[in-house]
């Protein structure tokens, strides 16, 4: 069956993040998502905890009670993610980001004290407000230098300001635009004129199943194959897809535990099969479930 | 490649052109249409000579066979899929899943399993959600037993695979329930030239097992030879990694190859080896995106199969067409007198994302679903159909009006610049402009609410 087998021209940038000793490789691969049998898929997927820089308020409680105290502090639930969980890496929501009376470089001085904190390079996020998202970035950008994390989302109102500083002191960015492959694409090409295409992350948005996870789907598997079957150089970065945050918002995550851990599960693989190559959940029971398939598909 | 009516057309008699009406169409081309949509045979037209009849029956023949499982109301239909990637057009026919149930299991285990099957229905927007079909297998030994199995699933007229290796017994149990068109499984190498005859004194869809795709295209090749074209396909992939090469490979030797042999819908029995419901589901989850179309599960479970069902319409869900709900008023909670209109549009998402909105602020209130073709605020906005003139009449239609003592209607914050339109088009209603995102409403609403109270003076319940 050999005649069916196909071959493709493109392939999917390597994006290296972390301090020397401590590094992680997304992406290089020159195939679809766990097509091993016609490429190769030198990096697996992977799958980084959330964790929040204030107590996760909107949790429901069966999620909540899988962390216990630790949400109270950033250092402490990332190891337990970590130490307990065996998450890959670490995601951290800047949630206080957006509030009124933000102290800023007390902010950033948090985030530098997590990243020195844990053995695994550091995933870093905004609240998605580009004004706020901008100041806080920035000044991370700075406490962390040399740290080279992974610091999003830039949309193109401040891909320059918060670029820069990414650039300055050596980190990656997560370029974000909403459910748009024509979107991401020029986001990219702007990014790309100042900033290595090799430190850039693509996050088309993602969203929750049953709440348009199959535009998602569409839109990674599409600009997955815009890479690796029609070379795009602008379309080559690795992808990240923020999974937990959505689901647990949903009615049927919070309404009963199991079908919340199925909900964020189902969520997750299918953006894995559609093409991402990074994603963040926030049960570690469906980050198991999920790790499993992995495992039995590459 | 999709076939257009003007190929075929070209092969008719003198190019196309000889309109002779003797099909009884008006021309060779209105004919050719026809053809490609499946509503005529080909025998209709008394001038073609044999070779140009093959070339058009093969042009006219889906690329992967359409197979109906069961009988009635809750017969499956699958395959006669167009793409390999979702994003090309959409996935058509949704897959089947069942519930395998051995006859070596206990009447009151089998009976409960049966009743999962027929009770687990889920609301979902306007669908209604559940499994499909029964797996019926032969483990007993005992051929009276298997039958007695096969008659009592058959009852409900569920859809139903009776998977027997015993060739005496399957045949025995399809005689029994011929009239409901159970699918027969396996079919293979080894027992198909025994087979053959059976097979062919009461015809029904039958399912190939082979040990990898070579096996499979020998026994569907012989299968088609000897006349049956009802058929599914099993390559007993040992793992989801195999189950995902073999099944991308048979997608794509059948949509860009137009290789017939494995032209029919997959059925993979793949989530047994799961070691609970949730990774059976997850297993099932990666089969509904890659080309399952009979997917059996080894039980059903509420929690999972909600979850699962779910992300099945998802991924069958047409990308080109925006989900939409019903244009009506819907109540949250229970409301009054003097609870508040949220006012949005019809995409399912956009009313989903408010109604829990709504829910979640406690603050029971009418939520005014204006029909706008599913298109999310802004786009409806927009285009137009989210505007003064088209919500007026809506708010006055609905009813409302005689049900309020308080006439409040809050639209969303993405479209406040119609604040003023609709004021105009409705005298006596207070128009507020809320959050831009749902998500918002549950802070919002409360604080609303006790500026309300407090202007009046608490009389505001």
């Amino acid at each position: 069956m050999k005649e069916y087998l196909e071959t493709y021209k493109g392939n999917i940038l390597e994006v290296t993040f972390g301090k020397e000793d401590k590094t992680i490789t997304l992406g290089g691969e020159n195939t679809l998502s766990f097509h091993s049998f016609e490429g190769k898929l030198p990096h697996p997927p992977l799958i980084a905890l959330e964790v929040w820089d204030s107590p996760p308020e909107t949790w429901p409680e069966h999620l909540r009670a899988r962390f216990g105290d630790v949400v109270f502090s950033p250092v402490a639930w990332a190891k337990k993610c970590l130490e307990v969980y065996r998450a890959d890496l670490i995601c951290l929501y800047l949630t206080s980001a957006g509030t009124e009376d933000v102290d800023v470089p007390a902010l950033a001085s948090r985030v530098k004290e997590l990243s020195d904190a844990l053995p695994v390079p550091l995933i870093v996020y905004g609240v998605g407000e580009k004004d706020a998202d901008t100041r806080a970035l920035k000044e991370i950008a700075g406490a962390c230098a040399g740290d080279a994390v992974l610091l999003g989302p830039v949309v193109k109102e401040n891909y320059e300001e918060i670029g820069r500083a990414a650039l300055e002191y050596g980190h990656r960015v997560i370029a974000q635009s909403p459910l748009d492959i024509n979107l991401a694409k020029e986001l990219n090409i702007k990014l790309s004129k100042f900033f290595p295409k090799e430190r850039i992350v693509i996050d088309p948005l993602s969203s929750a199943l049953g709440y348009g996870m199959e535009y998602s789907f569409s839109v990674m598997e599409r600009i997955k194959q815009v890479a690796v079957i029609y070379t795009d150089n602008m379309m080559k970065m690795p992808m990240i897809a923020n999974v937990g945050r959505d689901c647990w918002k949903t009615k049927e995550a919070r309404e009963n535990a199991q079908q919340g851990i199925l909900w964020e599960a189902i969520t997750t693989l299918t953006l894995f099969l559609a093409g991402t190559n990074l994603a963040v959940m926030s049960s570690p029971d469906s980050m198991q479930l999920v790790r499993k398939m992995i495992t039995q598909l590459s | 490649m999709p076939l257009k009516p003007s190929d075929i057309q070209k092969k008719l008699p003198d190019g196309g052109k000889r309109n002779c009406k003797e099909c009884g169409f008006p021309t060779c081309l209105a004919f050719a249409m026809k053809l490609v949509s499946g509503g005529v045979s080909l025998e209709k037209c008394p001038h073609l000579d044999p070779e140009v009849k093959e070339w058009i029956i093969d042009a006219i023949t889906p690329p992967i066979k359409l197979v109906s499982v069961g009988t009635g109301e809750r017969m499956l239909t699958v395959g006669e899929e167009e793409v390999v990637h979702r994003h090309e057009k959409t996935f058509l026919r949704p897959p089947g899943l069942a519930v395998l149930i051995s006859d070596i299991e206990t009447d009151q285990a089998i009976n409960a399993k049966l009743k999962r099957l027929d009770e687990y229905e889920f609301t979902w927007v306007t669908f209604k959600l559940r499994a499909d079909l029964a797996v019926l297998k032969f483990e007993s030994g005992s051929k009276e037993r298997y039958l007695s199995v096969v008659a009592g699933v058959a009852r409900e007229k569920r859809p139903m695979v009776l998977m027997c290796e015993e060739l005496g017994t399957l045949f025995a149990a399809r005689d029994l329930v011929a009239d409901q068109k159970p699918l027969l499984y396996p079919l293979t190498n080894a027992n198909l030239e025994e087979a053959l005859p059976g097979l062919k004194k009461k015809v029904v869809p039958v399912a190939v097992r082979g040990q990898n795709l070579e096996e499979v295209v020998a026994v569907t090749t012989k299968l088609r030879a000897a006349g049956v074209s009802e058929i599914m396909i099993d390559t007993s992939p040992q793992n989801l990694k195999e189950a995902l090469r073999d099944y991308t490979l048979i997608r794509r030797a059948a949509l860009t190859h137009t290789f017939r042999p494995l032209g029919y819908p997959i059925i993979s029995f793949l989530p047994l080896k799961a070691e609970d419901a949730a990774q059976e589901a997850l297993l099932a989850a990666v089969l509904v995106i890659k080309y399952a179309s009979v997917i059996v599960l080894s039980d059903l479970h509420e929690e999972t199969l909600f979850p699962l069902l779910v992300h099945r319409l998802s991924i069958y869900t047409d990308p080109r067409v925006p989900l939409a709900v019903e244009e009506k008023v819907y109540e949250i909670g229970a409301p009054n007198e003097v609870s508040p209109v949220v006012l949005t549009t019809n995409f399912a998402l956009t009313y989903f994302a408010v109604a829990s909105g709504v829910e979640a602020s406690k603050i029971p209130g009418y939520l005014g679903v204006k029909g706008t073709d599913g298109l999310c605020v802004l786009a409806a906005w927009s285009t137009g159909k989210f505007a003064g003139e088209t919500i007026g009449p809506f708010i006055k239609n609905s009813g409302l009006e005689g049900k309020l003592k308080k006439k409040r209607l809050i639209i969303p914050g993405l479209a406040a610049r119609i604040k003023g339109e609709i004021e105009d088009e409705l005298p006596g209603w207070e128009v507020i402009v809320g959050p831009k995102e749902a998500e918002e409403l549950p802070a919002f609403m409360p604080k609303l609410f006790a500026k309300w109270k407090e202007a009046e003076g608490g009389t505001c319940g």
